[in-house]
């Protein structure tokens, strides 16, 4: 059995599956000041009369780097950073402990300046000074050449509790987000670290001793050993445990749209053929930009409790939400609220609802009945909208090859999956306004925490081959191998692969979910003096997000309804 | 918190699967440096700078420039039509207002391509600049443009587009012709009878370094476009000054270059040329961005840089001081000189041997201008290439008067069809383009 557990901003929720489906769900409310209970008092009601030996290991979701990062409750850590020509590195600095040190590397890996070893040293014992205890190393093109950063790791080590390093971190291009990255990893780690030590220590206490394993914003899981090395892989799971909770519905020939309504906002991502589509970059969080791998997902203020208003004649719904619907107890009317108008909402304070709703309809001079309508309608016209400004982007991301440009795919989704609590009110409306086939997930109240249980372990590597210096290296494994000559793409491929799978299973993958993709893969000739003298061969190649291996059936095994 | 002054739109499109040869210098790998430069400085990241999409240019915007023998389909690859597209877009989204300026890194380049089209030469085929301006003129009514071409190598494909167009103002800045390919650009050619003085050449001697362009820019280029009041500047953005090139003479540097574009001030570059591309491009184009968004480009340096290995002679400065100086006589006199090659000029002849490197074909070009009081004059060029093919290309000018238009039409409609394989007329005035054949 496993158990999924997904901490939202309002209720945190835990189910329990095994091969027979859903087995137990419950829902815990949760306090943002003490995320700890909530992640605690959830395992333990989920496991209760259930021996642990049953029980395989646990995913978990949680707000909690999210929160600190939002909160800005981050300690104070140290950055190293060595720069060659381009953007003034001063405007990366990350805060007061931020130390540039002369050494530098081409985009190509050729070292241009040498490190300065005594700047490194006189950082160090400031930052020693001052208190620090986490520090990250970038270098500009580190993942070219990482021999500075891992000499100044060297240097530096034995005065921290820990050290980040840039290369390690993702192959992809991007000195400042490869900064941003190393600084929230360092910054999020003691807060990561005593949270979950914390976690599998009560329940150690409390006999169970389960595997812990974190979901990542890729829809994929890392072992908690993993997550000790990569915090930064945990910030925004969220949107991420509600996409993984939909795929198993998603029709695997078509594109569709996940919708994940909530009461503030409603998350949205796509998925082709069941597969989900990734972010190009990174995610961004509170002004970082970072090369944390994510899934493609857009959040927009829409939701069951958004506020709803009327300025300037013009009826307007969201971005904010001020409490629960007025038929709760909230302050101002809401969608929800329209819903209970129109007899769509069960048990709540219609009365309350009805004096919000005809207050707004005396401002449009509509009927109360129009007014709710008029609400209605628009929530989920703009919900419309923005999933197709969404598709809209995903298809305008440029392209590099010719190939791609005229015979590149563009995406139209067809179909909708909803989830979220206001589902069932939502979907029918949906469909009726749009062209998509719309389904709700089963279970959509609780999809998100089925989606983290069932998200199988992710993880992506990139390799640089150059066959005129006869070198392979895959920066975050730190590999460098000498090549043979004669070395080729396709012997490229099965290296990339190889180390793929290598970094999966150590960090929690079981072999029957190794579905790879090649993300990217180019292969140049590189002339020099007008003469070919090898190739630059490229991959990049990941685990393909998606559900473990024995629970892919399960989707039909859960039930519909809720009501459990 | 980095910042973009200008809002800032780039295309970057480095045809990652298209090359003229595997060993050509114009290959796949050409801009792979340039863009792990771009991607690690975090260019595209940065508020205010955005990176578009290509689209693929249609046939009807090749035909408004071109005329393509035997048509725009044998001449392009797929490549051409992202490139030229590339530019479209760039100019598209200067004109939505959906950005200040933009630069568009495509390639293949463009800037070698001339009005007739039998095949490429100087690794261009169709004149991506010259798409771009004149789909730009035909859906935005834009009218007066300015284009500075610092490619190493002479302009003369937008030479001669521009010929006989007063409202196009064509300035290039290049190593002088005797010491490189295309061997043309001296200040003498300053375009047709009826367009006298829109184009300039500036040749510049061999080891030119940052100094002597500067001073081209400050002393005749910036005063030149203060006279002319362009609608839109749009500098053909070549990199093969730089000191690394291997396919020239000269010694401008990554700093050079981004200093050029500040006071330039483009509202459009294109990239053309420049073939050092571990050594220069990467640098070059970070240089070029940054001036283009107006942020801070001081420390864009080659880790070998070095201005006193780059220290320009005394007589290198002094030619380029009286180029210059040439260069501004000819500006100021133009209506005078215009005056003097109509004299008695009813019909203008041009007659010419062009030579298509990349392709491998000689053509004979003989031309002959209305040479029009009214307006800029239609002409016809009879144009032979040594592969068999023989065109008579008839050009009505975006503003030509009712007897030019009428000119125009009675040479497409009543020319003997002789040993031509095709007339073709193309009519800016109704934006027309149309094939006669046997």
């Amino acid at each position: 059995m496993i158990i999924g557990l997904d901490v939202g901003g309002t209720h945190t929720d835990v189910v329990l599956l095994d091969e027979n489906g859903l087995q137990r769900r419950i829902k815990v409310a949760t306090d943002a000041s003490s995320l700890f209970d909530a992640v605690f008092s959830g395992l333990t009601h989920i496991t209760r009369d259930i021996p642990a030996d049953q029980i395989s290991h646990a995913v978990l979701s949680t707000t909690l780097t999210t929160n600190a990062i939002v909160q800005q409750k981050l300690p104070t850590v140290g950055m190293i950073v060595t720069c060659g020509p381009g953007i003034d590195p001063e405007y990366f600095r990350t805060g007061e402990h931020y130390y540039l040190v002369a050494g530098a590397m081409d985009h190509s890996g050729r070292e241009i300046c040498t490190l300065d070893e005594q700047a490194v040293r006189d950082a160090a014992d400031k930052m020693k000074a001052a208190g620090i205890e986490y520090v990250g190393v970038v270098g500009k093109f580190s993942i070219r050449n990482p021999a500075h950063e891992l000499r100044i790791r060297k240097i530096i080590a034995p005065m921290f509790e820990k050290v980040f390093l840039g290369h390690n971190i993702s192959g992809s291009f991007s000195f400042p987000r490869r900064i941003a990255t190393a600084f929230l990893n360092a910054s999020i780690y003691p807060v990561h670290k005593n949270f979950f030590e914390a976690v599998k220590q009560s329940l150690e206490q409390n006999g169970i001793d389960l595997p812990i394993y974190i979901l990542k914003a890729d829809g994929g899981t890392m072992d908690f050993d993993t997550s000790i090395d990569f915090p930064g892989q945990s910030i925004l799971s969220g949107p991420a445990a509600s996409v993984m909770g939909s795929i198993a519905f998603a029709p695997p020939d078509a594109e569709t749209i996940v919708l994940d309504i909530g009461g503030t906002t409603t998350d949205m991502a796509v998925l082709i053929n069941g597969v989900p589509v990734l972010a190009p970059h990174g995610i961004e969080i509170n002004g970082y930009k970072t090369l944390i791998r994510a899934l493609h997902t857009q959040s927009v203020g829409l939701g069951g409790d958004s506020v709803v208003r009327v300025s300037g004649g013009e009826l307007t719904i969201g971005p904010d939400r001020s409490g629960p619907a007025l038929a709760y107890g909230g302050p101002e009317p809401t969608p929800t609220d329209a819903l209970f108008v129109l007899g769509k909402a069960g048990e709540g304070d219609r009365e309350k609802a009805e004096t919000g709703i005809t207050a707004i309809a005396k401002q449009l001079g509509l009927s109360t009945q129009q007014a709710a309508q008029k609400i209605f309608d628009q929530t989920c016209r703009q919900i419309l909208d923005y999933a197709r400004q969404m598709v809209e982007k995903i298809n305008s991301k440029p392209v590099y090859t010719v190939r791609e440009a005229l015979h590149g795919h563009s995406i139209s989704p067809t179909h909708l999956l909803v989830l979220g609590g206001p589902s069932p009110q939502f979907a029918q409306h949906l469909e009726s306004m749009s062209d998509y086939t719309v389904h709700m997930v089963p279970q959509w109240d609780v999809a998100n925490a089925i989606g983290t249980a069932l998200s199988r372990t992710t993880c992506e590597v990139t390799l640089f081959a150059d066959t005129y210096k006869l070198e392979a290296s895959a920066p975050e494994e730190m590999f460098v191998q000498s090549l043979k000559p004669g070395f080729k793409l396709a012997d490229a491929r099965q290296m990339a692969e190889d180390l793929l799978k290598k970094k999966a299973i150590r960090e929690g993958a079981r072999t029957e979910d190794l579905e790879t993709d090649v993300l990217e893969e180019f292969e140049f000739n590189m002339v020099r003096d007008f003469r070919m003298i090898g190739k630059n061969i490229r991959i990049k190649i990941q685990v393909r997000p998606g559900l473990i291996h024995e629970y892919r059936q399960i989707a039909e095994k859960i039930p519909r309804d809720p009501a459990r | 918190m980095l910042k973009a002054r200008n809002q800032t739109g780039l295309i970057f499109f480095p045809a990652y699967d298209w090359a003229i040869s595997p060993t050509h210098p114009e290959r796949e790998e050409r801009l792979l440096y340039t863009q792990d430069q771009i991607f690690e400085e975090g260019l595209f990241d940065i508020e205010g700078i955005r990176e578009l999409k290509a689209e693929v240019v249609d046939i009807e915007d090749v035909q408004r420039v071109h005329f393509c023998v035997p048509d725009a389909r044998s001449v392009m690859t797929e490549s051409h039509f992202i490139s030229a597209g590339g530019a479209k877009t760039i100019g598209r989204a200067r004109m939505d207002g959906l950005v200040d300026r933009g630069f568009a890194l495509v390639r293949p380049p463009g800037h070698h391509a001339m009005r007739v089209v039998h095949g490429g030469r100087g690794f261009c085929n169709v004149n991506n600049e010259a798409i771009m301006i004149e789909y730009l003129r035909k859906a935005y009514g834009i009218d007066r443009v300015a284009i500075i071409d610092t490619d190493c190598h002479h302009g003369d494909g937008t030479q001669d587009i521009y010929w006989h167009d007063p409202d196009t103002l064509f300035i290039s800045l290049h190593q002088d012709g005797r010491t490189l390919f295309p061997g043309s650009g001296f200040s003498k050619e300053l375009g047709g009878p009826t367009a006298a003085g829109t184009t300039l050449n500036i040749p510049l001697p061999p080891y030119t370094s940052e100094e002597g362009f500067l001073t081209v820019i400050k002393k005749a280029v910036l005063p030149i476009l203060e006279d002319f009041k362009p609608d839109l500047i749009v500098n053909s953005a070549g990199q093969d000054n730089h000191y690394t090139d291997p396919l020239t003479n000269m010694n401008f540097s990554a700093r050079g270059y981004a200093d050029l574009t500040a006071l330039l001030k483009p509202d459009i570059a294109v990239l053309e040329g420049g073939y050092s591309i571990e050594n220069a491009l990467p640098y070059v184009n970070v240089g070029i961005i940054l001036a283009m968004a107006g942020m801070d480009y001081s420390f864009v340096t080659e880790p070998d840089y070095s201005p006193q290995r780059l220290y320009q002679g005394s007589s290198i400065t002094e030619t380029i001081e009286k180029t210059c100086e040439q260069v501004l006589d000819i500006w100021r006199d133009r209506e005078n000189i215009r005056i003097r090659m109509q004299e008695n000029v009813i019909y203008d002849q041009r007659k010419r041997n062009i030579f298509y490197d990349t392709d491998e074909i000689f053509e004979t070009q003989n031309e002959t201008l209305h040479v029009c009081r009214d307006c800029s004059g239609a002409y016809k060029i009879d144009s032979s290439a040594d592969n068999g093919n023989r065109i008579l290309a008839v050009h009505i000018p975006r503003k030509a008067c009712r007897n030019c238009r009428d000119i125009g039409y009675k040479w497409f409609e009543e020319t003997d069809m002789g040993s031509y394989g095709m007339i073709i007329l193309q009519d800016r005035l109704e934006d027309q383009y149309q094939v006669r054949k046997k």
